[in-house]
């Protein structure tokens, strides 16, 4: 592997001042949860930092004090500290009680070994999967200034959001975030900002090199989800190509705010259709206000693939995103 | 997506897992109690090795985009200290160092191995305070302060586990490439839940590939060893 330094910061004002420190004297800089995707794109030097090549330095956070676990905050939500284990999440009773959504989605992802490793804001900040960036190409995600998979294998690249890159965000629990309507506490050389999920992401036609806003001096701290108003009903449902080990084909993650057997809002987020975890409103306004039957959960899945543009090869996910949006809905609605 | 992974250069270059192990044997100040006869085992088998490896690290890391490298005598290290199977150690070791590069090149515990070195496999599963982890997937560095175990270390007094010792009697390994790995999910599992069924092995030990496909044998095996033997 490329020689790197490793620095373990106690506090997250510490990780950041290493981070400025080393993008000063021009050495790149990454960020290390449990390393289980950083390492891999560290060993095939591949750039994580689009266009600042191979990290020289690494911040590792396992040291930071206090950003490993989930709690009851003050607004009766829940702060789910960046560092929290995969494991951690799933085993979770608070979440698998009232936000099982983010619960099933910690548990759908990989094995348990990486679990283990993985942390929520490695999980939320891992780069793309798409096999041209993986393998060296030099595209975009790179640095680069093409795109390989548009008129190449693009089997489980973008329906939705696509151009110029056309990954789809690879991370299980980001439309679960979303779908719950977290904020991303920020840190930063300027201080903490919060931030609603929902504008964290950002799509290739606004930055096409990153996947969301942070800067090369930026860390996610923690996850804030909001105490609902209501009942939530929720549900992480997931296809992937295998049982197990690998990343969604086409995810979604519903919640349903529920007023006895009327849902009253839905939010509904997609995985492995966009390059950002793609809310589709026009399938939840359907639910607003309606008792979930099988013909309404049919007509939210025909409403969520509005609008899709599938490339040569994935024009399959058009309809498996349907099927997906209606199961997820029938499934959320029956739990009780 | 990863495994539709198409080959590349990457993947032969020498780089590839390789240089960082064979970088160890030319570090000076290296000053792990194992260095020594480390050092023996390479001069002693013989001088392809060497040879192989003996171009030096510049020219070796020259890869594309790391125009930055830091030279050779600029490797940064740390010294950690660490608890593998019960005994403490206090390493120096080089912070790009995966923790299985300090197991089966620098401590001498072959035991877990190296299949894919990117999270795909599971052979080089150790537990890291008490819970499986890719060995391959993290580095040594971050061990410091943790206690690990591996394949060497399960049983008491030389005597195998009653999971080992199942293993044997179910024929779990066929080339036994992958039973370490197996052998320590298995262990933490039977840990945090002595009565799993079928299904929670199954679940339990899906990070861990099996070439032979011997998955049935295993399961058997892990059964075999719980607290009511499977009944
Ligand atoms: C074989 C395999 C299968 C996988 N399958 C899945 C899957 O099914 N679903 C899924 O969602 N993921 C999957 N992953 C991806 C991923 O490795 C894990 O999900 C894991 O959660 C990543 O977390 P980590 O802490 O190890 O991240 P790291 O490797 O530490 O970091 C990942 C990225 O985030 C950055 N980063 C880390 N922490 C922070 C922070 N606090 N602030 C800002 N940036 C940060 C790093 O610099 C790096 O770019 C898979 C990975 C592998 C190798
Ligand atoms: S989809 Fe994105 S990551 Fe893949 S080749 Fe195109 S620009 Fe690169
Ligand atoms: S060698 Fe670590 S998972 Fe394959
Ligand atoms: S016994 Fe050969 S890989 Fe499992």
């Amino acid at each position: 592997m490329k020689a790197f330094v490793n620095e373990n910061p106690g506090s997250i004002d510490e990780a950041v001042m290493l981070a400025q420190a080393a993008l000063r004297e021009g050495r790149s800089v990454s960020f290390a949860g449990g390393g289980t995707d950083l390492l891999q794109l560290v060993k095939e030097r591949v750039p994580n930092r689009p266009g600042s090549g191979v990290p020289d330095v690494l911040v590792n956070l396992k040291r930071v004090a206090g950003i490993d676990q989930v709690t009851r905050n003050d607004q009766g939500g829940l702060t789910i500290g960046g560092l929290t284990s995969l494991t951690d999440l799933g085993a979770n009773p608070q979440l698998r009680d009232r936000y099982a959504v983010l619960a099933e989605a910690a548990d759908s992802v990989a094995t348990r070994q990486i679990r283990n490793a993985g942390t929520l804001a490695g999980n939320v900040c891992q780069r793309p999967w798409c096999w041209y960036y993986r393998n060296g190409f030099d595209c975009y995600k790179a640095g680069g200034n093409q795109c390989f998979s548009i008129a190449g294998e693009n089997q489980l690249h973008a329906i939705f959001g696509g151009g110029p890159s056309f990954i789809v965000h690879p991370s299980d629990l980001a439309p679960a975030l979303v779908a719950l309507d977290a904020r991303f506490r920020v840190a930063g050389p300027g201080g903490d900002r919060s931030l609603s999920s929902n504008d964290f992401f950002v799509l290739p036609n606004e930055d096409v090199a990153h996947e969301n806003v942070l800067g090369d001096d930026e860390l996610l701290v923690s996850a804030v989800i909001p105490e609902p108003s209501g009942e939530i009903r929720s549900h992480f449902y997931k296809i992937m190509d295998r049982e197990t080990w690998t990343h969604a084909v086409v995810s979604a993650a519903v919640v349903l705010e529920m007023d006895g057997e009327i849902c009253r809002t839905a939010r509904i987020v997609l995985g492995g259709v966009a390059p950002i975890p793609w809310r589709v409103p026009a399938a939840e306004r359907l639910l607003a206000d309606q008792r979930v039957t099988p013909e309404l959960a049919d007509s939210v899945g025909i409403a969520s693939i509005e609008g899709a543009r599938p490339l040569a090869k994935n024009a399959y996910k058009v309809p498996l995103t349907r099927r997906v949006v209606e199961r997820a809905v029938l499934a959320a609605a029956a739990r009780a | 997506m990863d495994e539709f992974r198409e080959p590349d250069a990457a993947d032969s270059a020498p780089e590839n897992g390789d240089t960082s192990r064979s970088g160890s044997a030319r570090q000076e100040g290296h000053t792990s109690e194992f260095d020594v006869s480390r050092r023996d085992f390479i001069g002693g088998t013989g001088a392809t090795i060497v040879a192989a490896n003996a171009m030096p690290l510049g020219a070796q890391e020259a890869a594309p985009s790391s125009g930055n490298d830091l030279a050779e005598t600029e490797v940064p290290r740390s010294r950690i200290a660490i608890t593998v199977n019960g005994a403490r150690h206090q390493v120096d070791v080089e912070d790009r160092w995966t923790l299985n590069e300090l197991l089966r090149d620098h401590l001498e515990l072959t035991g877990s191995k190296l299949g894919c070195n990117r999270g795909e496999c599971g052979a080089c599963t150790v537990l890291v305070d008490g819970e499986p982890v890719y060995s391959c997937s993290t580095l040594a560095v971050w061990a410091d302060g943790r206690s690990i175990l591996t394949v060497e270390g399960l049983g008491e007094g030389g005597a195998i586990s009653r999971l080992q010792q199942a293993f044997i009697e179910h024929n779990a390994p066929q080339c036994g490439f992958c039973t370490s790995g197996q052998l320590m999910s298995a262990t933490a599992l039977l840990e945090r839940n002595a009565n799993p069924t079928a299904n929670e092995v199954r679940e339990a030990l899906a990070g861990n590939l099996c070439r032979c496909s011997n998955y049935n044998a295993i399961v058997e095996a892990v059964l075999a060893a719980t607290e009511t033997g499977g009944a």
